[in-house]
């Protein structure tokens, strides 16, 4: 009682009491299940607002810890061990609140294996804020891995016609980068003698050399996940099949989970490896920004615009957080929120319109701003988001992220957010494509397809607004006022950074 | 008595103007939709007022914080408003003439959304221009460089979202994608401004670890000292911002295309108060600028260039408001050159007077085409019952010249606000214009910018001619279309905002006049660099001169003998192919899309169907990795592997999600084995590498 009572514990494994109560619904009974994981997901959303009620925003260490052992024979000490700080609060905050989101998506788009469906989505919360709350690299992977395979069966069920090859190229592209990463956790089990990450952190000692391969192992799993290019491959099959649900917990949370991996493990775990790794990380990083940018507006299929976005916006994240100061951390921080609400609202609208039209090509849209207005309006201000107009939450991320970068004095060089910055032009040039190619314009051949078969295209329903709004109250909020969520943050950056100047010091 | 805690309504009232006809305007009638959106704006006037009122007391920079912003280490950003001199003479400019225009746009978009026939549009309208004073409230009112920039980008979303007002139309009405194109491209062209406006921001951060003005501003000078090439390179980055927003050589091309807005849109944002945010921001700059002459002679020919180069397009348009357009292009070539020039307090002048009389140009001018409409309206209502043809058979250009001619006569008022704007565009005495260019002119004669003079003089000998050309064509000679023989004058509610631009345009010059400066004066509390300017007699006689010498040349081409119905313009036929340049705007967009515009689609559609899909996700992952393996699989497998170990454990995996989802069709055996395998071999090889090494 004791154990399952602790905060951290209880909103981790709450989901399943929905899971267990859905394994009793008879599968007709389609909107009880659909009620039953919708409560489900609130309550656990309450817990965390709990959570946040009890969370020290002054203190930089880990919080509300939950530690047992867990697996201890031949000298290995492997432990149950959560705990929460200012690095991962936001995330578990996003975990949580897009979660009952998406239930909420699928009402009416789901109509196929309701109680699987619910069964596999209330896992996968449980495995994502597991890996966002794990302080034991063992734990950490096994949660890690756990969210694999709930995902895998989303797409894999419920997608699009390729889904099982998307599905398949999902689960082992991920497993891939998994393995190696699973290879620096023994090593550090077996010559640190700890699983522990604080404890990992206070040995340190690691010479710079073993530092790197280490910080490969685990950038390896970490980047394929993020994606970050060249191995954003699997990210447009995902996401092009996945059903609307698992796009926007994919975009919003999953690929979350390799930026702050990045963040939690490599610069904690490795700060000099970091320290070295910076530039070509950024590299990347900024090729991200621009490829992602550049072949985002070149779809013809409006979920892929939206999924290769996702590439340079995450670009923008990993710059952010190998800029290794404060404004670049905070500001990558803030982003991954950013692209979890922006990225979120935008695969929830497109999945609207999916479920009318069944059509994502832009070709056959055109002028729906007039036809519905709502829709159309709501589907600015988001879009609006996404490309950082100042005023909404994507501005306050990518200039943060930009002025650390520009100011870094590991990267040491304007040219990353100089070119970096282009890709605030490029956004504005797919962003605008997008919104013009579906509601400006001549009336598209869509809107009498659709009165063909019966009813005239629609705007939003209630349930829809009551989906969305959450989101844009967020996109508001964090524009105007981002102070609660920098304050939340401020204090475990400052600690990381801290650790930086002494790693840059020691390299000299 | 100071009424400094006002300053955050002049963004609070118009904020709350568009929510409450956001929200409960789907009930009101078009005049109280109207009256709620001139209400806010006007009420923003009133405290603008009353802000302008209390620095007369206390003229230092009042500065009021309504919240916290970005705290992150050094970077200290908070909501602060700025009250000094400076920016209240824009929150003047900006809420008064905004609301002269809203009050107009009441008449104009009654009658615009008619032609349209979508009336739901008209609230959608007003939201929208409230939403634009809001913004560039924040714009001038903003304390600090990144509270100016959301407002900057935050006007230009207003300018996107009333370029494309008609988004599913072109400025014929005719469905198309011209107008959001158009909008579009005002928008991208911005970004690319904005882009350096960025890039100034973080130099300038890391330089000064503020961007706060006043921070910024007391250490310039010991920066300036140590590395004036930071700041020169601040300033420049800071000039592309502004030959975006401002309509400068070489991102000028976006705002003759913004003209697919609906005329009160014009007047206000692309004539009379965004398009001067450039201005307003090198005057604020004031302190960085004059640290780095060189940068102040880049800005000075950039906008002296502008002035000229658009000022001969504007000669050979025929569309009522492009010649306008560009015209504007040209002005605020003359107040980039003016602030460029450290001429501060004549560059702003320049910027208020601008606002009085090409606001009034651009209403006019909507007056006459809302005239022509009516004309063609008649006329095809009457031909519908006669003949029982159908209205809209023939395609009507209301704004095109070429089918006007003798207004003078149908609509007298318009005819004569058009000509005081006309007048005080030219540049010629008393009218407000005359002052305002006559400083600059004079500054850069006294400053010793000879070529940035005559850039300018030639610009304003153009500037006369064009407006002649205007003049004529438009309200003079006979109705060259049936259109405009029965063209209607328009009702009070457009035509009372005129007389009152028009009685401003012509004592607008009183503001400074020379020996009196009262806005050098005024400005200077907040500008400490500007220079007093004297009144050169040889200067305004050169120029006055040269306007008169262009109007007489408008006349013997256009007045004289006016153009018949289907003439050649007579210029074109004196000119020829120059004509033709200055018609077709010099080919620069043209050369623009063939340089930069296509090249980005064709490297983005080869980016993405060549490099990311066919190599890299088709071939590279499907035919390289999967392919290699799937073939060291079938050798390997069959020799080595336990095959039902891996395939028991795959083709379970399979048969779960088989039974899950019905008819869906079998995993493919050999992929996921070589996939599982490949696995198996990398865990295999780097555990070896980790514990042999």
């Amino acid at each position: 009682m004791e154990f399952i009572l602790q905060p951290l514990t209880l909103m981790t494994f709450f989901p399943l009491l929905g899971v267990l109560v859905l394994l009793f619904i008879p599968s007709e009974k389609k909107n009880a299940m659909r009620w039953t994981a919708l409560i489900a997901s609130l309550i656990t959303f309450l817990i965390s607002i709990w959570v946040l009620t009890m969370f020290n925003a002054s203190n930089p260490d880990l919080q509300l810890v939950a530690k047992y052992n867990w697996i201890t024979v031949a000298g290995w000490n492997i432990q149950y061990y959560l705990g929460i700080d200012g690095l991962s609060i936001l995330l578990v905050l996003l975990t949580t609140f897009l979660s009952p989101i998406s239930i909420l998506s699928t009402w009416t788009a789901v109509e196929e294996r309701v109680k699987e469906f619910m069964i596999f989505f209330l896992l996968l919360e449980v495995g994502m804020t597991g890996v966002f709350l794990a302080q034991d690299l063992f734990l950490f992977y096994v949660f890690w891995e756990f969210t694999l395979v709930p995902m895998y069966f989303l797409i894999g069920i419920w997608g699009g016609p390729r889904r099982i090859y998307a599905a398949l190229k999902f689960f082992l592209y991920t497993m891939a980068g998994s393995i190696l990463m699973l290879l620096a956790i023994l090593w550090l089990g077996i010559y640190q003698g700890t699983f522990s990450v604080p404890d990992l952190i206070t040995k340190g000692g690691i010479d710079p050399h073993t530092q790197l391969w280490l910080f490969i192992a685990f950038a390896a799993a970490f980047a394929i996940k993020v994606p970050m290019w060249p191995l954003h491959s699997w990210l447009p099959d995902a996401h092009v099949e996945a059903p609307t649900a698992g796009s926007v917990i994919l975009a919003g949370v999953l690929l979350k989970m390799g930026t702050y991996g990045f963040l939690r493990f490599n610069l904690t775990l490795f700060p000099q490896a970091a320290v070295q790794a910076a530039p070509v990380i950024a590299v990347l990083a900024v090729i991200g920004i621009i490829y992602g940018a550049a072949v985002s507006y070149a779809q013809a299929d409006i979920k892929k615009l939206v999924a290769y976005s996702s590439v340079s916006h995450l670009g923008f994240v990993m710059l952010g957080l190998f800029a290794l100061n404060p404004q670049g951390i905070q500001g990558g921080i803030l982003q991954m929120i950013n692209h979890g609400l922006s990225t979120g609202a935008l695969f929830l609208l497109v999945g609207m319109v999916y479920e009318q039209t069944h059509t994502r090509e832009f070709k056959v849209y055109g002028g729906l701003w007039k036809v519905t207005p709502i829709f159309g309006t709501i589907f600015l201000i988001v879009s609006l988001s996404s490309m950082g107009l100042p005023g909404l939450n994507g501005f306050v991320g990518e200039f943060t992220i930009l002025l650390g970068t520009f100011g870094s004095t590991v990267l040491h060089s304007p040219w990353y957010a100089g070119l970096a910055a282009l890709g605030v032009i490029m956004a504005a040039v797919y962003i605008l494509y997008m919104f013009q190619k579906i509601f400006m314009g001549p009336e598209g051949s869509i809107v009498e397809e659709v009165k063909k078969h019966g009813h005239a295209l629609r705007d939003l329903n209630w349930r829809e607004i009551v989906t969305i709004v959450p989101l844009l109250i967020f996109i508001f909020w964090i524009g105007l006022y981002p102070a609660p969520f920098f304050h939340l943050m401020a204090p475990s950056v400052d600690k990381l950074t801290a650790a930086f100047q002494a790693a840059a010091l020691a390299m000299r | 008595m100071t009424f400094f805690y006002l300053a955050p309504w002049i963004v609070f009232f118009p904020v709350i103007g568009l929510l409450v006809n956001m929200i409960f305007g789907g009930r009101f009638s078009e005049k109280v939709i109207g009256t709620v959106a001139s209400l806010a704006s006007g009420l923003a006037f009133v405290c603008s007022v009353l802000l302008a009122y209390s620095l007369t007391g206390h003229p230092e920079a009042f500065r009021w914080t309504i919240g916290e912003w970005i705290h992150i280490g050094t970077l200290q950003l908070d909501w602060t408003f700025r009250v000094d001199t400076l920016s209240t003479t824009m929150m003047l400019v900006v809420s008064g003439v905004g609301t002269l225009i809203h009050i107009y746009a009441i008449g104009y978009m009654h009658e615009d959304v008619r032609f349209k026939s979508d009336l739901k549009r008209f609230r959608r309208f007003f939201v929208f221009l409230n939403l634009f004073i809001a913004a560039m409230m924040i714009l001038v009112g903003g304390d600090s460089y990144l509270m100016l920039f959301v407002g900057w980008e935050g006007v230009g979303l207003c300018s996107f979202l009333l370029i494309g007002f008609w988004y599913e139309m072109d400025t014929l009405a005719r469905p198309s994608w011209a107008n959001s194109n158009a909008a579009k491209k005002a928008m991208i062209a911005n970004r690319i401004g904005d882009f350096g406006f960025l890039i100034a921001s973080f130099l300038m951060f890391w330089a000064f670890h503020s961007l706060q003005f006043d921070q910024v501003f007391q250490q310039a000078p010991a920066i300036a000292a140590s590395n004036p090439g930071l700041i020169t390179a601040i300033t420049l980055f800071l000039l592309l911002g502004v030959t975006g927003k401002s309509a400068q050589i070489p991102l000028f091309v976006w705002l003759p295309d913004a003209m697919a807005g609906p005329t009160p849109v014009s007047a206000l944002i692309h004539a009379a108060t965004m398009v001067t945010a450039g201005v307003y921001l090198i005057a604020r700059s004031a302190a960085l600028y004059v640290t780095v002459p060189a940068a102040q002679f880049i800005v000075a020919m950039v906008g002296a260039l502008t002035a000229i180069f658009a000022a001969t397009i504007a000669v050979g348009q025929y569309d009522i408001k492009k010649v306008l357009a560009y015209s504007t292009i040209s002005q605020l070539g003359f107040m980039v050159a003016g602030v460029g020039m450290g001429a501060f307090a004549a560059g702003m002048f320049h910027l208020v007077t601008h606002a009085f009389f090409k606001a009034l140009l651009f209403l006019s001018a909507g007056s006459v085409i809302l005239g022509m409409e009516r004309g063609h309206h008649h006329l095809a209502h009457h031909k519908g019952h006669d003949e029982h043809g159908d209205p809209h058979e023939e395609v009507f250009d209301p704004n095109d010249m070429r089918n006007m001619g003798g207004l003078r006569k149908t609509m007298p008022v318009t005819f004569w606000v058009y000509l005081i704007g006309a007048l005080a565009l030219a540049g010629i005495f008393p009218f407000a214009g005359f002052w305002s260019k006559d400083e600059i002119l004079a500054n850069a004669q006294q400053g010793g910018f000879t070529a940035v003079y005559w850039l300018l003089a030639i610009a304003a000998f153009f500037t006369a001619f064009y407006m002649g050309r205007q003049i004529w064509m438009v309200f003079f000679g006979e109705p060259r279309h049936e259109a405009a023989a029965h063209a209607e004058e328009s009702p009070k509610v457009v035509t009372v905002p005129l007389m009152v631009l028009a009685a401003l345009s012509v004592v607008g010059g009183a503001l400074n006049l020379p020996g009196v400066e009262t806005l050098t004066k005024w400005l200077e509390h907040t500008v400490e660099f500007i220079k007093p300017s004297e009144f050169i007699m040889s200067v305004a006689l050169i120029s006055t001169a040269l306007a008169l010498i262009a109007i007489f040349i408008s006349w013997l081409l256009y007045g004289r003998k006016p153009l018949k119905a289907g003439e050649v313009d007579p210029l074109k036929k004196m000119l020829g192919p120059i004509f033709t340049g200055m018609e077709r705007r010099w080919f620069v967009d043209e050369g623009y899309k063939a340089l930069f515009i296509d090249r980005y689609v064709d490297i983005a559609r080869f980016t993405a169907d060549v490099i990311d899909w066919k190599f890299w996700h088709d071939w590279f992952h499907e035919k390289v990795i999967a392919g290699t393996y799937n073939w060291l699989s079938n050798v390997m497998l069959n020799r080595y592997a336990d095959q039902r170990g891996i395939d028991g454990f795959f083709n379970g995996l399979g048969e779960w999600t088989k039974n899950a989802a019905a008819g869906l069709r079998r995993f493919q055996n050999g992929f996921v084995r070589s996939y599982a395998l490949f696995v198996l071999i990398g865990v295999v090889a780097i555990l070896g590498y980790l514990l042999f090494k």
